[in-house]
């Protein structure tokens, strides 16, 4: 790791917790306290009851995200902090989108575009038409970007979720 | 057993003999229990006075400080204690009431999130909802507040669960998955921070609070001695060696003392242990120690590298990691750079005219007429510089101070804790006008317990520390810090509360009383020395400054 690396980067980063009440908001309290920014974030169970996985899109250099992973290690709560940044990983995100579509022109192009994309349609209606779309970053922002042609009336995404792949090396 | 007794129990399982509190409307079935417990309930004026005698408590022996009060109000009012505690690592156990369960979040009489609020400023917290967790919660928490790098530990006890009925358990161990301190450096670091040592010109160790906290003042003098390396101080760091030591340079940073700050410039090798590179050590980071490497020693991987870079970081207890660098360690004979390091102290003491009545000659006199294990409390500002510069510790645990927060009010509550914790000891609080003031209720608790504590207020009028900046760095427009017209009679107001009080206003007056007032047995005396208000503290580094740009003045 270069230390005086001072270039700022996106970082997904996967913090096991106990799941108690009260760690959300410490993990939430720490990013503003010190200053620290979060693009997402997403929190659930995992295969174990007693353990919640927290995915953080951070942003930051060098410093910062080792003193982020420092912080979130030091809290009593959580167990485990896994910067997906340095490893293989997988990555997810889904989006629902509400698209303007006043006539069936504009409902087939869009469609079309939700096809090539595999999104799926969830819900339609005379003036609207709501897609489902998952995948990886580069793909959503390309499908958006497409489609505020046509006039975005709502959006919400899950925020990025996570895993590393099984170990393998590449050397 | 009712929660209340589940909680008395736990905190004599945990060798609890004093506590430091306040009482309130849910906290009734508590201090019911409490009542004829054995426990030595000391009740403050004000809940603030309990969080910082707890944390005097704490500082002076070692062991872990608890406070109790009320909820809402009695909580919030630990608040400013608690965050004193935190950022110098002081290991305190506080336990709040709290509406009962079916009323939390109902915005109830005197309800307050204490968790919520308290969570950037302790170590951990808890609320209990459940009375069969009371037990494990409080072994948590006492091993949590004074394991790893110490800190304060809240536990929010609802009033229902105090009334609930459960099965005492005491759990022999506690097992925290997610926490797990590490001690011991790690090997190759420590054979690398060696090697380096071996090979400087010019080492340099800084010492902080970390040496006082882990005990490791032995191993220090031992390595130090051995390698023959100088050593200087943080705030939090004096006593951990005699500061009148061959090897001691007395305090570097902000308001340390030339030499020190010099052989910061100089140091080609700065060995940091127990201490965090705050910015009152640095000045301006970037002409830091600007010609050294750095070995950074600390028990709390988030302290290194946050504001220095360092080159050989070992996570680990100071006196851990000194004892296996001991097993190393030496005679390097640095002849050259020792000599010049004795060359600045004899070049640029700390001085001031002896004209009229100093607050150096008064910190002085009293560091000469106290015995090495007296125990010195301050304020925040002129009053703890001066005592910092000027008082010479050689003991561990001597010098109770608000470092990092810097709590004026802190000192005399913690000297009540302190006093509690040392009953043969003599205890000192160094104060300002102001900072006395902030706390003063607390006469009080120390006339009814009977707590000989010296109260040695330096009343130059003003709120000294920054009308010394409005002189130097704004146009000596000293906005809001004159006081001196609005001043209690502090003799009187001492007498009111049955104490005693004196006044001096020059060398001869103060001569001639000081040593009466430091054999006080039975009760707390002011003495209200009476300074110029010109006084300021030299030498001074300003914000933001590197540490070779010292403003002087005579002071």
């Amino acid at each position: 790791m270069e230390k005086n690396n001072r270039e700022l980067r996106s970082h997904i980063i996967v913090i096991s917790v106990e799941n108690r009440s009260g760690v959300l908001a410490r993990i939430a309290g720490l990013f503003s306290a010190r200053g620290y920014n979060i693009d997402s974030l997403c929190v659930s169970e995992t295969e174990d009851p007693e353990i919640s996985k927290m995915i953080l899109t951070v942003k930051g250099d060098e410093r910062i995200l080792e003193q982020i992973y420092k912080q979130l290690n030091k809290l009593i709560d959580v167990i485990k902090v896994l910067d997906l940044t340095e490893r293989d990983f997988i990555e997810r995100e889904l989006v629902l989108v509400k698209i303007k579509t006043l006539n069936s022109e504009i409902r087939q192009e869009v469609m079309q575009i939700a096809n090539i994309f595999r999104a799926k349609v969830v819900d339609i209606g005379k003036k609207s038409l709501t897609l489902e779309v998952d995948g990886g970053t580069s793909k959503i922002t390309a499908m958006i970007e497409l489609l505020k042609g046509y006039g975005i009336k709502e959006l919400v995404r899950t925020g990025k979720i996570a895993m590393a792949r099984e170990f393998t090396r590449k050397e | 057993m009712t929660g209340a007794q589940i909680m008395v129990e736990s905190l004599k399982k945990e060798g609890v003999e004093i506590i430091f509190g306040y009482p309130g409307g849910v906290l009734l079935p508590l201090c019911d229990q409490l009542y004829d417990s054995g426990i030595n309930f000391i009740l403050v004026r004000h809940e603030q006075g309990a969080a910082h005698a707890a944390d005097g408590f704490a500082r002076s022996s070692g062991k872990i400080g608890v406070c109790i009060t009320t909820s809402g109000p009695g909580a919030t009012n630990l608040v400013t204690g608690l965050a004193t505690a935190y950022m110098d690592s002081v290991p305190i156990v506080a336990i709040t009431g709290q509406v009962a369960t079916h009323l939390i979040g109902s915005d109830a009489f005197q309800e307050v999130d204490i968790t919520g609020i308290t969570r950037p400023i302790t170590k951990h917290n808890y609320i209990i909802r459940d009375v069969h967790d009371i037990a494990k919660t409080v072994k948590e928490a006492f091993y949590i507040a004074n394991s790893g790098r110490p800190g304060p530990v809240l536990i929010d006890l609802p009033v229902d669960i105090q009334r609930a009925e459960a099965k005492f358990e005491y759990p022999s161990k506690v097992e925290i998955r997610s926490y797990n301190p590490v001690y011991e450096g790690h090997p190759l670091q420590i054979e690398r921070a060696w090697k380096m040592i071996e090979e400087s010109k010019k080492p340099l160790l800084i010492a902080g609070g970390g040496i006082i906290s882990a005990n490791a003042s032995e191993e220090l003098k031992k390595f130090i001695e051995t390698a023959e390396i100088p050593v200087t101080f943080t705030l939090m760091g004096l006593g951990s060696l005699p500061v009148d030591h061959p090897m001691s340079l007395g305090m570097l940073g902000m308001h340390g003392t030339k030499y020190a700050n010099y052989a910061v410039v100089e140091t080609d090798l700065l060995i940091s242990a127990g201490a965090r590179f705050d910015d009152r050590i640095t000045g301006k980071v970037e002409n830091f120690a600007p010609n050294a490497k750095i070995i950074h020693i600390d028990i709390d991987p988030t302290s290194i590298s946050k504001n220095i870079d360092v080159d050989v970081p070992i996570v680990g207890n100071a006196k851990d990691v000194l004892k296996k660098l001991n097993e190393k360690v030496k005679p390097l004979a640095k002849k050259e750079w020792i000599a010049k390091i004795k060359q600045w102290k004899q070049k640029y003491p700390l001085t001031y005219e002896k004209v009229a009545l100093k607050p150096q000659y008064i910190i002085e006199k009293i560091s000469d007429l106290l015995p090495e294990d007296a125990i010195i409390c301050t304020e925040v500002g002129q009053n703890q510089m001066w005592t910092a510069q000027y008082y010479k510790f050689r003991r561990p645990r001597t010098f109770i101070t608000s470092g990092g927060l810097g709590t004026m009010g802190f000192g005399f509550p913690a000297a009540i804790g302190v006093q509690m914790a040392n009953p043969g000891k003599t205890v000192v609080d160094i104060a300002g006008d102001g900072s006395i003031q902030m706390n003063i209720q607390e006469l009080a608790t120390a006339v009814y317990r009977r707590l000989p504590i010296k109260i040695i207020i330096l009343n130059n009028g003003s709120l000294g520390m920054v009308r010394q900046w409005q002189e130097l760095f704004y146009k000596k427009r000293y906005a809001y810090t004159c006081t001196e017209n609005v001043q209690p009679d502090f003799v009187k107001l001492a007498e009111a509360y049955g104490a005693i009080g004196y006044r001096v206003a020059s060398m001869e007056a103060f001569d001639k009383i000081i040593e009466q007032v430091l054999n006080v047995k039975d009760k707390p005396v002011i003495l209200d020395c009476k300074i110029a208000q010109e006084e300021n503290v030299f030498p001074m580094v300003p914000a933001g400054a590197s540490l070779d740009q010292m403003l002087e003045g005579l002071a």
